[in-house]
């Protein structure tokens, strides 16, 4: 069984997941990089349903939610990975700045 | 096993402000598989092995593999680039260790506050990952099934060649 202050470490090393990833996509104009940004907020995320299944003693019904978060995830980046890569095809940059009209 | 977490999520939040801070894309990329490698050593150790196991083939793998792919198609950048690029993300990056040092010291200071479900009270529910998968929660496979096509139709739509 947890100890409170265990949790007490997870809480803060996730919370910190969290801030690493959201300071990226908002800082960042790399699109790829946003991408990134993104991967590990749902890192924070899988750790905080992990935790949880973990506490909870339901496991079961953690790990079912993390497998769905990963099917979503990684159709998240290969649609996003796409998207970029036509971008760069338009562009011939993959810096957010560039992207100023929705033209073909 | 304690000190060992601790060291783990430690490693952890190094790796992900080293995958945040590098400026080479590829570089950035095996930072991210690192960050996948020991998010599922964590998730292993709070008792979910399958999940581990997604978070290791698919987080680690495949998505690395679509990341290198989508860099592929990209150029490289030269040197002076780089060099460039680089002092002007320590300039918007070289602020994050210090926010997170003050932010953990905060949260060191001032704690979180504690589950209403108490650990020791907490009622077990029994049922296995096999029954809560495929009796309990049929509706999260069928929006799955949806996703992974839609998924797939995006990627014929986004990666066909325009005829002239």
């Amino acid at each position: 069984m947890m100890v409170a202050g265990m949790l007490q470490w997870y809480g803060i090393f996730i919370v910190l997941l969290f801030v690493v990833g959201l300071y990226c996509i908002i800082t960042t104009t790399n699109l790829i990089r946003l991408l990134i940004g993104i991967e590990i907020l749902i890192k924070a995320v899988t750790l905080l349903f992990a935790l949880a299944g973990w506490l909870t003693g339901n496991t079961a019904l953690s790990q079912v939610l993390i497998i769905t978060l990963i099917v979503v995830e990684v159709v998240i980046m290969v649609v996003a990975g796409g998207l970029i890569v036509n971008v760069y095809r338009h562009t011939k940059s993959i810096e957010s700045r560039g992207i100023k009209n929705l033209k073909g | 096993m304690d000190i060992v977490n601790i060291f783990l999520l430690a490693l952890l939040l190094i790796a992900a402000v080293w995958t945040v801070m590098r400026t080479r894309l590829i570089r950035a990329v095996i930072g991210l598989a690192v960050v996948s490698v020991l998010v599922a050593v964590l998730v292993f150790q709070m008792g979910s092995p399958i999940a581990a196991v997604f978070e290791l083939s698919v987080c680690a793998g495949l998505i690395s593999v679509i990341f290198f792919t989508t860099i592929s198609f990209t150029r490289r950048l030269s040197y002076e680039q780089a060099v460039e690029r680089r002092k002007e993300r320590l300039g918007r990056f070289g602020y994050l260790p210090f926010v997170l040092l003050i932010l953990g010291l905060l949260m060191l200071k001032y704690p979180l506050p504690q589950p209403m479900i108490m650990l020791h009270d907490t009622p077990v529910i029994g049922e296995s990952l096999r029954v809560v998968f495929w009796d309990i929660r049929q509706i999260d496979l069928l929006g799955q099934v949806a996703i992974l096509l839609a998924g797939a139709i995006g990627v014929i739509v986004l990666f066909k060649e325009i005829r002239k």
